[in-house]
């Protein structure tokens, strides 16, 4: 990324309130005009990535501009504004973000006030999602407010007629070392003079304060709102209201594919204050109360007929997508010519359809001014939700606002827009806001799903044991984490796309969970095959050193050799797994216990996980990221799958799909490996791919049976 | 068919006109409009709803308005009603007892409901308590430190 030093068109120089360093127009026409409006004048940078190094499969904006990555702003009144595209639904970006602007603006990050996803206001830098925003938002927003305070010391200088190396930032001042006469930010931002300032060029890549120097980066700075949220003060998405507003309900097929035929609103449009439409296939209400709308759509749904469709079941579903690999499912080119002595094992993993469920449902709250639609909405994706509202709804893109305030978390379920397009719809209907809140059993049947996967490995080991070849194909769920760390002769890794009968999208870690899932349990399997324990069959493969590292480290402190050398208690089994993604490594060991007298119940007793993603922002929300990525995996791996037959979901309520509570929380060990030296990666999704396997091992070292499906099911 | 329905409301008497079959959960929310008690199943599986009626810890999604006639209910925006939190919010606060915060106003209500009726919960009894409290984020460590944290601060009432 750089920091255009370009002044852009003349006005915003000559007689400006506010400056940009870089141009000024971004998506939905905000003008600086507009920030000016919105945070007054004072002195505003723009970071840009630069053309390359945008994030993979983002394009660039218009004008052929490289587009933002972030704004920070700094008021005449001394406010210090970070304006970023990025949510906030639980991960920690809010203090994240705080945390890199005060870092190089030298002031606690409690002065740092944080504009979020507003397409109005916020540069489109992308989704959510990917682990991203630390490795490319972070950097980013520590550019710009390091250019932000370079500036500052330059205008100082100026104005006292001293070098800049003379003066430096401090507590939100700037200071001049030999006399101590300071100078505010407001004071300096209110000069408008910046175009003096800007004389001297600044570099592509400012210099920003390297990361033994840290006093605000590096610290666990909590939640800025954090206070709103334990005093319910805070209003998610599904709490908002505006004046007028109704509540929403739109007609759900009885089952997947099922056409609409005919159906009667009359009974509907008759009750007080119900609005109903239907366009096309799609029908829905709006009405002042849920209970209204619930009532006026059961209405409706008792006088509509369907067309159903055929559809596999969850038993069916696996067969249904190796059938349909796209191109077939590919050979292993390495099986024929296996060397003399050399052994070929295979085996086929299974993971099921999960989904997300995150707390607070989809939930969008919709406005019509005229023309003009502003949509308030849970999402991670606010510039993809806003153009999916205009394609959705005829208009151009100028027409439309997406604001995002925090909201009940998403774990890569929250990329699309159908709740607010549904309550765009029913809005322009009605004449009035609507808000969609989803039920529980409408995010469990028409949310998207985590892709269920069906995993196929051979692999050859030579006659000293050790891996001479492995093939790996993933059907269906993705490429996240296909490739292997492991050393073998000869390596392919693929994912092969298939037809899936189910609508599906992004989980935490994406494929990473199946594929390090199957990866792991079969490395298991050969270990075993090759006479060799778990961890010396996987560190004698292992180059990557930050795999060994936090593999030596985990192993160390689970005392792996130790309780490898005896027999476990009767039902007790260890378990290991490691594996890396998005430029992090982890190592995950467990103990389970196999409860009789709970129907052979799995009890998951002890996880230790050693996880390293380079240098540490902020180690107490790392560890909440860590803690909660270990438990969540708990899930899929135990008990989470979407059942379905006949294109109906059989289990769509919690206590049914059984995700994890209380009564599931381990004992924990967790080390977080700090390492300075290294770019810092996000920390919500890799902690999670190696639970499930280290779970499977443990189960299989418990019971004697390898364990190639999740969620794990032990034989009757 | 409406019906006049009198409560007290975090202290405060309220009276509304409505039917009776509607939820709690739904009353608080669109009518009272204390929006602190979330909607996360609509069927007493998540605990996100949580409020105290009377001393207990009830599912307010679950429960018809009707049913409430002359109770006395508190909800999180009652439990600190001036600039002070109550020990158990504080304990939340300094724990981070939260990610994405949702399931907090429940967490913290049962919590409540359980110092007040116990004042010195084995780890046990906490975790009995908030079995049925769904953390899709999984923060329960940090959940059950705050809750043990309120029980070293001695922490039912403010």
């Amino acid at each position: 990324m750089k920091i255009d030093p370009d002044r852009g068109e003349p006005e915003e120089v000559a007689g400006a309130e506010s400056v940009e360093v870089g141009a000024s127009v971004m998506r939905g026409g905000m003008s600086r005009r507009r920030f000016s409006q919105v945070l007054g004048a004072g002195l505003l940078v723009t970071v840009r990535w630069d053309g390359t190094a945008a994030q993979s499969g983002q394009s660039r904006s218009g004008r052929g501009s490289p587009r933002v990555a972030a704004r920070i702003h700094i008021g005449q009144d001394g406010a210090i504004t970070v304006m970023s595209g990025k949510v906030e639904m639980g991960q920690g970006a809010r203090a994240e973000l705080s945390q890199a602007a005060a870092e190089e603006l030298r002031v606690p990050a409690g002065r740092i006030q944080m504009v979020m996803a507003d397409t109005r206001l916020t540069p489109d830098d992308g989704i959510t999602a990917g682990s991203r925003t630390t490795p490319s938002t972070v950097p980013a927003v520590r550019q710009g407010a390091a250019a932000a305070r370079r500036i500052l010391e330059r205008l100082a200088a100026r104005r006292w007629q001293v070098a800049p190396a003379a003066v430096r930032a401090r507590d939100g001042e700037i200071v001049e070392e030999a006399t101590g006469r300071r100078l505010s930010y407001a004071v300096l931002a209110g000069e408008g003079d910046f175009a003096v300032a800007f004389d001297e060029a600044i570099p592509a890549n400012v210099e920003v304060t390297p990361v033994r120097e840290w006093k605000v980066l590096g610290t666990s700075v909590g939640r800025p709102n954090g206070r709103d949220l334990i005093t319910g003060a805070h209003r998610f998405p599904s709490d908002l209201t505006r004046p007028g507003m109704l509540y929403g309900k739109v007609l759900r097929a009885p089952s997947y594919g099922a056409r609409l035929g005919s159906v009667d609103l009359t009974m509907a449009q008759a009750m007080p204050g119900v609005v109903a439409v239907r366009d096309g296939s799609f029908v829905g209400v709006a009405a002042p109360t849920k209970q209204r709308s619930r009532e006026a759509l059961a209405a409706i749904e008792r006088t509509a007929e369907w067309a159903p469709a055929p559809h596999p079941s969850s038993d069916d579903v696996y067969d249904y997508l190796r059938r349909r690999a796209s191109g077939g499912v590919p050979a292993n080119p390495f099986a024929a010519d296996l060397d003399a002595g050399a052994s070929l094992l295979r085996q086929t993993y299974r993971t099921a359809y999960v989904q997300h469920a995150p707390l607070e449902t989809r939930a969008a709250l919709a406005e019509w001014e005229g023309d003009r639609l502003t949509v308030w909405a849970g999402t991670q994706n606010p510039f993809g939700y806003h153009s999916e509202l205009a394609r959705a709804l005829g208009l151009t893109s100028d027409r439309v606002r997406v604001v995002v305030p925090d909201f009940g978390s998403g774990f890569g379920g929250k990329h699309t827009g159908e709740a607010a397009i549904e309550a765009a719809r029913l809005a322009r209907a009605a004449g009035r806001p609507v808000l969609v809140h989803w039920t529980r059993e409408e995010e469990f049947s028409w949310a998207y799903f985590r892709p269920a996967a069906v995993i196929e490995i051979e692999a050859s080991l030579d006659r000293q044991g050790r891996l001479a070849s492995w093939h790996f194909v993933n059907i269906n769920s993705g490429g996240a984490a296909v490739d292997t760390p492991y050393r073998a002769g000869k390596t392919r890794c693929r994912y092969v796309p298939s037809d899936p009968p189910l609508r599906q999208g992004s989980y935490r870690a994406l494929a990473a969970v199946a594929n390090n899932f199957a990866r792991e349990a079969f490395m298991d399997e050969l270990a075993a095959a090759a006479k060799a324990d778990p961890l010396e069959f996987r560190l004698a493969h292992l180059e990557n050193p930050r795999i060994r590292a936090v593999l030596e480290e985990m192993a160390r402190r689970f005392r792996w050799a130790e309780r490898m050398k005896s027999r476990p208690p009767e039902g007790v089994g260890y378990g290991l797994a490691c594996g890396t993604e998005k430029g992090s490594v982890v190592a995950t060991g467990v103990e389970i216990a196999i409860d009789p007298a709970q129907n052979h119940r799995i009890i998951v007793r002890r996880i230790c996980e050693v996880f390293e993603c380079g240098a540490i922002l902020n180690p107490d929300n790392l560890r909440a990221q860590v803690e909660g990525c270990i438990l969540m995996g708990l899930g899929p791996a135990l008990r989470e799958e979407m059942r379905f037959k006949e294109g109906r979901m059989l289990n769509p309520r919690f206590g049914d799909y059984g995700p994890p509570r209380m009564s599931d929380l381990p004992e924990l060990d967790i080390q977080l490996l700090d390492r300075p030296d290294l770019a810092s990666a996000g920390g919500g999704e890799t902690p999670i791919i190696a639970v499930a396997p280290a779970i499977a091992n443990a189960v299989y070292h418990a019971t004697g049976h390898r364990i190639h499906a999740l969620p794990i099911r032990l034989p009757a | 068919m409406e019906k006049t329905i009198a409560l007290t409301v975090n202290g405060r008497l309220q009276t509304v006109t409505t039917d009776p079959a509607r939820p709690l959960l739904e009353v608080l929310r669109e009518d009272l409009g204390l929006t602190g008690a979330k909607l996360g199943c609509g069927e007493g599986q998540c605990g996100a709803c949580t409020v105290l009626v009377g001393s207990r810890a009830v599912a307010s999604c679950i429960t018809p308005v009707g049913d409430l006639e002359g109770r006395s209910i508190r909800t999180i925006e009652g439990l600190a009603p001036s600039q002070t939190l109550h020990p158990v919010q504080q304990a939340f606060l300094d724990e981070k007892g939260f990610q994405c915060g949702y399931c907090t106003p429940g967490m913290i209500l049962a919590t409540v409901a359980l110092l007040e009726a116990q004042p010195n919960p084995s780890d046990a009894q906490i975790r009995a308590r908030l079995e049925g409290h769904l953390c899709r984020c999984c923060g329960f460590p940090n959940i059950l430190r705050s809750v043990r944290r309120a029980v070293r601060a001695g922490g039912a009432t403010p």
